[in-house]
């Protein structure tokens, strides 16, 4: 279990909670006076998911946001004046205006990777980062989101199994806000809960109520701490409910009413606000002090962002490669390099399987006919569930290729200057009679029958359609000759 | 014009330059790891990691589920910490399964965020094996259409050897593809020493006065068989191979354009959207009054890949084709 937290860090857990939803409350303002330029996705209501999971992360600790893991961010030390400046499009946000919302992220400093809108990608990629970590001798532990609506995604399944596979220090955080933008979760995903998906993939899961802050704080602490123990990886699913529309735009009316009342009776703000007065932990005095001083930070963060400059225009030509001078590449080696090369690093490859695939246990065709609803087949005493077996696949490796001349290595030869001069563009083929053939590939008819090659000669006899239009080339739409075309050039010498 | 020799037959194929490659590449630097299926134990499918898992470890030779977004995915977390890791696709078709991670996540990472993606995805492509319609694929044109990536397509060995080093040490994002047909039909001379081919290099395969022939990966070797027939008919053709797609050497292009004054792009991808579209219009957009012919093109058909071997046969360019329009161009 995660050791009890301190005052502080408890106070600490109100201050990132209270500072998310102020400044998305303010973001929402800016929203409908038009400063914000794109869309907006609230995390009213999901604050304790995104503060308490990251809370439970060390500095050296990889995250991956989604776009209302906002807390998450702040939690980590992002200022206030990023996210305003995100949303607003400005010069002096993280990506300097190339990103909106929550996408920008930090290699360096604070370990934070970008989201980008395809969900369920940051799954593998977060699994590649704690492979990473771990190679590096770094031990660290990542950390990413999904929703119940991206947990249905592929990457979701193949960054999982790779992270199961990998035993990957790397915990991933189900927030199930129960709506993937209008649709419930029971009609996404037929499982009682999301995190009983774990078992498919062999790793282990924690089922936390996602409005208790402090639960989910000490559910993350525990997987952290197995992560980094080498147990990983680790699911936990937190139920919450998202309580605004997908973003600003959506008013959410596909929600029942009954749905909001119950969520809103748990809002987790409210309920760390009791929490917090019935231990003792606070006084009216200390959360008017964490207010007034949210209300500080956040005065001076929105002037900067909307005091500042637009981007260029042309710095959208900035930046789509990275070439030697813009970043040097060095991976922070915790461990001796040594160990990994040659010929510390060498064995004697090979499998060494346990069961050699011997069969287990395999449910009875009475029990499987059951638990699938049966079709009357009363099967007596034990059968085998799967009676094909599976023929192995056709290796396209080996096919027999038809021979081919070996290819010949070249080499280059001098040559000379071109004896006779060039004939200039235009003219088509020196030979009159192939101009004129119909093997001259500039012949081919395009449906329009055996063309009648008018284009070099000026002014067209007929247009390219046979059909009404006999308008000339030569003439403008007034009727009079251009006064000059490129194609009435007499000729170019 | 400087002309890139290829030097003189000897033992090692495209699958072993490759497997070089990695090997010095691996020894060079511990940052730098392989990951893919099957590369491990099997040593992969075409056996080009072949030993590298005895010589490296299970740390650096990963072998994963069959899962390409998960091996992108996997292998772009790894870059952000500092690693240098190639993907292996069994076979490059199967990229198609992680073209959102390749696309969305990896290409875009610098420009938006400023954080650099080092990867390699490496995979056997091409046709004239038979391999039917998911296993011949030449996909360059989806990535060399994505801003973000280098895109690497070799003809031979020693450049196989010398541009995948160069991709590995690359901070950006490179496709390297493989063609299988090349794997091991040709023999070369490995050059000597830490063998680099910078990329973004097209070569001169073959000088000449008359018209140049642009192509890249197998079909260089038809377009040279082809000019060898040309030149039987007095016909002096250039060949330039592009080797890399991304970036495009523009400059070796137009020089070629502005010296012979006719034009012949060759490829194996399908005709619409290739890339001799693309090279059409930069010779129309800066060489336009140098030329003295249509600009043709010689490709694949525009259909997928068929299976039975005479029907690959008639959608794949060949000599003759090539031959063909060349003849045809020459008489202008």
């Amino acid at each position: 279990m995660a050791e009890p937290l301190k005052r502080e860090q408890y106070l600490d857990l109100y201050y990132y909670m209270q500072l998310n939803r102020q400044l998305e409350e303010r973001m929402v303002r800016l929203f409908r006076q038009n400063k914000i330029v794109g869309g907006l996705y609230s995390s009213l209501g999901q604050e304790a998911v995104s503060v308490g999971t990251c809370f439970a992360m060390e500095k050296r600790d990889w995250i991956a946001p989604m776009i209302r893991n906002i807390g998450a961010l702040l939690v980590k030390g992002v200022p206030p004046r990023d996210i305003f400046t995100q949303h607003m499009a400005k010069y002096t946000s993280p990506t300097k205006g190339k990103d909106g919302t929550s996408h920008f992220g930090d290699l360096k400093v604070r370990h934070i990777v970008s989201p980008i809108s395809m969900l369920g990608d940051l799954i593998p990629v977060m699994t590649g980062v704690a492979m990473a970590g771990r190679y590096l001798g770094q031990n660290i532990v990542a950390l990413t989101w999904i929703g119940d609506g991206g947990s249905s995604t592929g990457a979701f399944h193949e960054g999982l199994g790779l992270a199961a596979a990998q035993k990957a220090p790397f915990v991933l955080i189900v927030e199930n806000n129960q709506w993937a933008y209008s649709t419930p979760v029971s009609r996404q995903v037929p499982v009682k809960n999301l995190a009983d998906r774990a078992v498919g993939y062999g790793i282990a899961s924690t089922i936390v109520d996602g409005n208790d802050v402090v639960a989910v704080y000490n559910a993350t602490k525990d997987a952290v701490t197995e992560c980094r123990a080498g147990r990983g990886p680790h699911l936990i699913e937190a139920k919450t409910m998202r309580m605004r529309g997908h973003a600003q735009h959506d008013p959410a009316e596909y929600v029942p009413k009954e749905m909001f009342e119950y969520w809103k009776a748990r809002d987790p703000i409210v309920l760390y606000e009791k929490y917090l007065t019935e231990n003792k932990i606070w006084d009216e005095k200390t959360k008017a002090e964490i207010v007034a001083r949210i209300e500080r930070e956040l005065d001076v963060e929105q002037k900067f962002a909307e005091e500042s400059p637009m981007p260029p225009p042309e710095f959208a030509e900035v930046g789509v490669y990275c070439d030697d001078s813009c970043h040097k590449i060095a991976a922070d080696w915790k461990r001796s390099k040594s160990e990994v090369m040659p010929p510390k690093s060498s064995f004697d490859p090979g499998w060494k399987l346990e069961d050699l695939g011997r069969l287990g246990e395999i449910p009875t065709a009475k029990e499987v006919t059951a638990s699938s609803g049966g079709n009357g087949a009363k099967a007596n005493g034990p059968q085998a569930r799967h009676v094909t077996p599976a023929l192995p696949p056709q290796s396209f490796v080996n096919v027999p290729i038809a021979p081919r001349e070996p290819a010949q290595p070249f080499a280059a030869t001098e040559v000379a200057e071109p004896a006779e001069p060039r004939i200039p563009f235009g003219r088509g083929p020196k030979d009159k009679a192939f101009r004129e053939s119909p093997d001259n590939p500039q012949n081919k008819s395009y449906g329009r029958g055996a063309q009648n090659k008018t284009f070099r000669k000026g002014p067209p006899e007929k247009s390219f359609n046979k059909g009404g239009q006999n308008k000339s080339f030569t003439k403008n739409t007034a009727g009079k000759n251009f006064s000059k075309g490129p194609q009435g050039k007499s000729g170019r010498g | 014009m400087a002309t890139t020799a290829i030097p003189k037959p000897g033992a090692v194929t495209m699958v072993d330059a490759i497997r070089q490659a990695m090997t010095e590449e691996m020894e060079r630097d511990a940052a730098v790891v392989a990951i893919g299926e099957d590369i491990g134990v099997y040593g992969g499918a075409f056996k080009v990691t072949d030993g590298l898992l005895a010589k490296f470890g299970r740390e650096r030779v990963i072998e994963t589920p069959i899962a390409e977004t998960a091996i992108i995915g996997a292998a772009c977390g790894m870059s952000f910490l500092g690693l240098r890791p190639v993907c292996e696709m069994q076979f490059i078709d199967f990229i198609a399964c992680c073209f959102n991670q390749v696309t969305n996540f990896v290409a875009k990472s610098h420009y938006l965020w400023d954080a650099p993606v080092p990867i390699v995805i490496r995979g056997p492509s091409g046709g004239g094996v038979h391999g039917g319609p998911f296993h011949s694929a030449n996909p360059e044109m989806y990535f060399v259409h994505t801003p973000g990536l280098k895109v690497i397509y070799p003809s031979t060995p020693s450049d196989a050897k010398g541009l995948l080093k160069s991709a590995i040490r690359d901070n950006n994002p490179v496709l390297f593809f493989e063609h299988k047909y090349l794997y091991r039909r040709l023999k070369e001379e490995m050059p000597a020493g830490d063998h680099l081919v910078p990329i973004g290099k097209a070569a001169v395969r073959r000088a000449g006065r008359d018209l140049t022939i642009i192509s890249y990966a197998a079909m260089v070797h038809t377009a040279m068989e082809a000019a060898e027939e040309l030149a039987k008919d007095g016909i002096d053709a250039e060949v330039i191979d592009l080797r890399t797609l991304l970036p495009l050497d523009k400059e070796t292009i137009l020089d070629s354009v502005k010296k012979t004054n006719k034009l012949l792009i060759v490829h194996e991808d399908t005709r619409t959207g290739g890339i001799a579209g693309e090279i059409a219009a930069i010779v129309c957009e800066n060489a336009f009054e140098d030329l003295d012919g249509p600009i043709e093109r010689v490709t694949a058909l525009d259909t997928p890949v068929p299976y039975s071997p005479p029907l690959e046969e008639h959608f794949l360019p060949n000599t003759a084709k090539v031959v063909a329009a060349a003849r045809n161009l020459a008489k202008y």
